[in-house]
């Protein structure tokens, strides 16, 4: 199962607490993993990513094992301690100064 | 015995002040959607009970809230607003072509007769309708087909800001766009023309021109849909044929500039706006918040001021953060950038905020209960 943290607001939204556990079916990517967020709470869907093209919202971030994967590319795997669900895929707003 | 509730939109989320019909003790729920920009939330009027909500913020995009229960209750519905077709080009800043980008649902209106079936005004400029209580939304292209590409927006970004139905005729809506300004279909919103004649607009090259007049907000009485009222960037203006044609009806006010416009529930020439210094200086004249009406349908104009902050007041109101009810006296509701919601039950004879305290005010909408 891969662990998915949602920032505030969108477990608010999805009337989740704490983490989501996910079963991601094949090879564990950002789009399998998000596709498989958005299936089980279609009220995310638009929410991190665009409707049609699918492409990251710009003021979402990934986080993961201690590292940016934001621009990581959709179909890249993911690291294997997010895969394994030893780390959690953490998805969170950007930081919004002033 | 009857009553009112307020729907208040806010920078950072939805609330809901009640009272009965002497509206002297409120009752206030919220935030709801706490941390959410709340542009615009309104009530059906065919079922009170029935809300929708425009919930956004830069983070996470756009979303729509409907309650069935009068805003006790909230579920998410469709946020997916797709461009028909080939969304095409509007002007950017610098003069060049510009593919429409959506950004959030500025205005919310539900149908007069159909609780499932609501506008919405979105940025980029569109109208967008559901027909199914929120759930999917069309767009209706025939708007931007009429002369989008020669829109370009202003500092406050290109939207629709302003749905108007007309209660004697379903086929006939009313929008308006800033910087590019009022528009009517007579059919339904398949087609559109520019309803501009009689504008003058300073900021643009050429100010008579048939678009890009930054309209703020038009009003109409439900008696009379054929007069329209309309508050411009700069200039109040009235049409007495359907936006055939406007004229200036400014006249004693002490700023021309300002955002919203509203006409009483039951004098359709009674009108009401709230002046603003000037379209860079966001606050009243003097440090005063006066909202002045017009028993004369325009050019003639009181200060309204008993319970108003006379001093030291530098708050602005928003286009949409003005509204009446229908009780008799007619009620009226102002929201501030300071977070104050003013309510008079007589008209606009006195004032009393109802809460203090709330962020920054984006929208205002009463529902009078039986």
């Amino acid at each position: 199962m891969i662990r998915v943290a949602l920032p505030e607001h969108l477990r608010t939204l999805a009337r989740i607490q704490g983490e989501v556990l996910l079963e991601v079916s094949g090879q564990a990517t950002q789009r399998s993993l998000l596709n498989a967020l958005e299936a089980g709470f279609p009220m995310l869907r638009g929410t991190i990513r665009d409707h049609v093209t699918k492409k990251r919202r710009a003021y979402v971030r990934f986080f993961a094992c201690q590292q940016d994967l934001s621009n990581d590319l959709p179909d890249a795997p993911l690291p294997d301690a997010v895969a394994t669900g030893a780390e959690p895929f953490r998805i969170l707003g950007a930081v919004a100064g002033g | 015995m009857s009553g009112v509730r307020v729907l208040v939109g806010t920078r950072k989320g939805a609330f809901v002040l009640s009272s009965d019909g002497m509206r002297k003790r409120w009752e206030v729920r919220g935030p709801h959607f706490g941390g959410w920009e709340i542009y615009h939330l309104k009530g059906s009027p065919s079922d009170p009970d029935r809300l929708y909500a425009s919930q956004s913020t830069s983070w996470f995009g756009q979303l729509i809230q409907r309650s069935n229960d009068g805003g006790k209750s909230w579920e998410p519905v469709g946020n997916q607003f797709a461009y028909e077709g080939v969304p095409g080009t509007h002007l950017w800043y610098d003069g060049t072509p510009h593919p429409w980008e959506f950004a959030r649902v500025w205005h919310l209106e539900p149908s007069l007769t159909d609780p499932d079936t609501i506008y919405a005004g979105v940025e980029d400029a569109a109208l967008f309708r559901s027909s199914d209580g929120g759930r999917t939304w069309q767009e209706l292209p025939g708007l931007r087909a009429c002369s989008g590409s020669a829109w370009q927006p202003g500092a406050g970004g290109m939207c629709l800001h302003t749905i108007v139905l007309d209660p004697t005729d379903p086929a006939r809506i009313f929008v308006a766009i800033s910087s590019a300004g009022a528009f009517r279909s007579d059919d339904a919103g398949k087609t559109w023309r520019a309803i501009n004649r009689g504008l003058r607009s300073e900021q643009i090259p050429n100010p008579t021109a048939e678009v890009g007049h930054c309209v703020h907000r038009i009003a109409m009485h439900a008696s009379r849909p054929n007069v329209l009222f309309m508050q411009k960037h700069w200039d109040v203006m009235r049409s007495d044929d359907a936006g055939e044609n406007w004229r200036e009806v400014s006249g004693n006010l002490p700023s021309d500039f300002g955002f919203p416009i509203e006409v009483h529930a039951h004098e359709p020439d009674t009108i009401y706006v709230v002046p603003i210094k000037s379209d860079s200086e966001h606050y009243p004249p003097d440090g005063k918040l006066r909202v002045y009406r017009s028993r004369t349908g325009g050019n003639e104009w009181e200060a309204l001021t008993r319970g108003l902050p006379q001093s030291d007041c530098y708050v602005n109101v928003l286009r949409d953060a003005t509204a009446v009810d229908s009780l008799d006296p007619c009620g009226i509701y102002v929201g501030t950038s300071g977070g104050q919601v003013y309510a008079s039950a007589d008209a606009g004879d006195r004032w009393d905020p109802i809460v203090r305290d709330l962020p920054p005010v984006l929208s205002v909408e009463v529902q009078t209960l039986p």
